[in-house]
């Protein structure tokens, strides 16, 4: 048994979601190979090496994977497949993108966003806004599976794992690279923080987040936004906490102006600890909140901060 | 050009799941079903298309019971021209996966000679976000997921993508599978006069034999349980009192 794992990053930095998928790899039993695909990306696969757990890395440099554009790297991942029972992805955004193309070439099914490894062919997965766990067995030959990365674990350092180069298939040329827009921000990345702090519709305005901002780095904090936030213009799209945005579990999540709809809590009810403030005392949010504070954020939150200082 | 758009009933998105006590799944008797709501901005979007002049025709597709004639319904009454209902089970408790659901549209996409398809990004039942992806690579399309700007240019789509650190600009060539993400557009409500209007609209039904598709679920699901629950908390009474209680109790400060 061999696990093959693609790992995510910006041909710069290794991202912290492909750790959490080694652990999960791990569980699953075999050696474990590391795919890093990209530009100019030798950093990347050095520090891939290092992750504990790893057996080797196989290092593919190419313009065409520098975007993370799926048609390319799912070809490259297939003409690795062969040698892997289990193909396994970050449950990032390129994951997801990937891992079902795959997964259909293979003519297997994906197994998405799994939160738990019970035997190698048997994991868990939330379903329904995480109201549910499913515990799904696959009776495919090779198993193509998406981590959370929220529910396992950062792996140790190793002495660094061999690293191999390899090239990959000519690109399909099937779409290419316009731009991207991304925030540069000194803030610790959303789903790895282990304090984050929300704010939501209550927040009132792009220019009140500030007083989210200015709580989250007192507390050395990432922040993060309900999806009525995001939809309403206060803060940017990657911010969006919930089913359908990012999955977090950081020792501290403090919601603001958030009313605790199901598909906000399936985003942050694995946090260790949950503050909630709400001027509407019965605000499901205090359903989930170990500490719940009643009153106008307003002044609450900079109180918060200052005596924080 | 002709759009498919492929629609899923689903539970209805404010409806409080509940899971069995036997473990055998979700209870969906008698609860509220609706149109996946991704689905919904994605009908939003092709018919918008087609207003611009830049589609001929919106085609709705829904897979899986009998019932979901209602989903199709709801799809023509939005402004989609016609529909087809692929029957593949008998029990709504039973979900078609993505892998059978994409070889089937990958049929229904050849059989109509649709340049593209607009899927919803994710359902929000199972919660794979993988049909549209299985889709593109079955037909050997490119794929635009998670979208939510799209703009037709000639033979190219020109799609914004919600990703991990922001936004992501990508042009696609037709034909192509979008799929739709919940910034897209606002979908629209089906007015009563388009209600009515939608039930004289074609709905054609087929069969998953028809096209040849195995429906047989390739993950077998061994349990259902109810997520962990959390013990209820306190509320405090000022900032001072949270902030002990965080240094103290919770020993996260
Ligand atoms: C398919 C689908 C997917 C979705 N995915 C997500 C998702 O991923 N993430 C997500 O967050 N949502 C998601 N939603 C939306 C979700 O259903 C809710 O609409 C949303 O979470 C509400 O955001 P909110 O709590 O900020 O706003 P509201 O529900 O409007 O709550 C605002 C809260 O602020 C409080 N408030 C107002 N003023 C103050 C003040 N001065 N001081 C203190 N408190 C104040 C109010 O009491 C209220 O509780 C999704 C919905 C659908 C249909
Ligand atoms: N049974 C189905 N019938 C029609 N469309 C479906 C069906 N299942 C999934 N889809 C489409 O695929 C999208 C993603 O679903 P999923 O991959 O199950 O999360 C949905 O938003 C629909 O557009």
């Amino acid at each position: 048994m061999a696990v093959l794992i693609l790992a995510k990053h910006d041909n710069a930095h290794l991202n912290e979601a492909t750790g959490k998928a080694v652990t999960a790899a791990t569980a699953m039993g075999g050696d474990v190979t590391l795919l890093v695909a990209g530009e100019n990306c030798g950093a990347v696969a050095e520090a891939a090496a290092k992750l504990g757990g790893v057996t080797k890395v196989i290092h593919v440099e190419g313009a065409e994977y520098a975007h993370r554009l799926a048609e390319p790297l799912t070809d490259l991942v297939k003409a690795f497949a062969e040698d892997y029972e289990h193909i396994v992805f970050p449950g990032t955004t390129s994951g997801r993108n990937v891992a079902p193309r795959l997964a259909a070439l293979l003519d297997v099914m994906v197994i998405s966003e799994i939160t738990g490894v019970v035997a190698p062919d048997t994991f868990e997965r939330p379903i329904y806004a995480g109201n549910a766990i499913q515990t799904v067995k696959s009776s495919d030959p090779k198993k193509v599976i998406t981590v959370r990365g929220a529910s396992f674990a950062a792996p140790g350092e190793q002495a660094p794992a061999p690293i191999e180069t390899a090239t990959g298939p000519a690109d399909p040329g099937l779409s290419s690279w316009v731009e991207d827009k991304t925030q540069v921000s000194d803030r610790p990345e959303l789903a790895s923080a282990k304090i984050v702090v929300s704010g939501g519709r209550g927040v009132g305005s792009e220019e009140n987040f500030a007083i989210v901002a200015a709580l989250a780095d007192k507390l050395g904090a990432a922040v993060g936004a309900s999806r009525a936030a995001v939809d309403s213009g206060y803060a940017p799209n990657d911010w969006q906490v919930g089913q359908t945005g990012k999955v977090v579990a950081p020792d501290l999540y403090i919601a603001l102006g958030i009313s605790g709809a199901i598909q906000h809590l399936a985003g942050m009810k694995d946090s260790k600890v949950i503050v909630a403030i709400n001027k509407d005392e019965e605000a499901p949010i205090f359903q989930v909140a170990d500490y719940g504070l009643v009153g106008d954020l307003f002044t609450l939150v900079p109180e918060m901060a200052e005596k924080l200082g | 050009m002709k759009i498919l758009v492929p629609v899923k009933r689903v539970i209805d998105y404010n409806v409080k799941v509940r899971v069995k006590a036997d473990g055998s799944g979700v209870d969906l008797a008698n609860v509220k079903m609706s149109m996946n709501p991704f689905d919904e901005i994605a009908v939003e979007e092709a018919i918008r298309l087609k207003e611009k002049g830049v589609a001929e025709e919106v085609i709705a597709v829904s897979i899986g019971v009998k019932q979901a004639q209602e989903t199709l319904r709801t799809a023509l009454a939005m402004g989609a021209d016609r529909a087809i209902l692929v029957v593949a089970a008998e029990d709504v408790a039973t979900d078609i996966e993505p892998l059978a659901v994409a070889k089937i549209l990958a049929k229904v996409a050849e059989a109509e000679g649709a340049k593209l398809v607009i899927a919803g990004k994710q359902a929000i039942d199972n919660d794979m976000n993988a049909t549209g992806q299985m889709l593109a690579a079955l037909l050997g399309w490119p794929q635009a997921t998670f979208a939510s700007e799209l703009a037709i240019e000639g033979d190219k789509a020109k799609v914004t993508r919600e990703v991990d650190g922001g936004l992501q600009t990508i042009e696609v060539k037709l034909p192509a599978i979008v799929t739709a993400d919940l910034r897209l557009n606002e979908p629209r409500y089906a007015s009563l006069p388009n209600i009515m209007k939608a039930k004289k609209k074609p709905l054609e039904e087929k069969t998953a034999a028809d096209y040849g598709v195995d429906v047989t679920p390739r993950l077998t699901v061994v349990k259902t349980t109810e997520p962990s629950v959390r013990k209820a908390g306190v509320k405090v009474g000022s900032v001072d009192e949270l902030i002990a209680k965080l240094k103290d109790e919770a020993g996260v400060l």
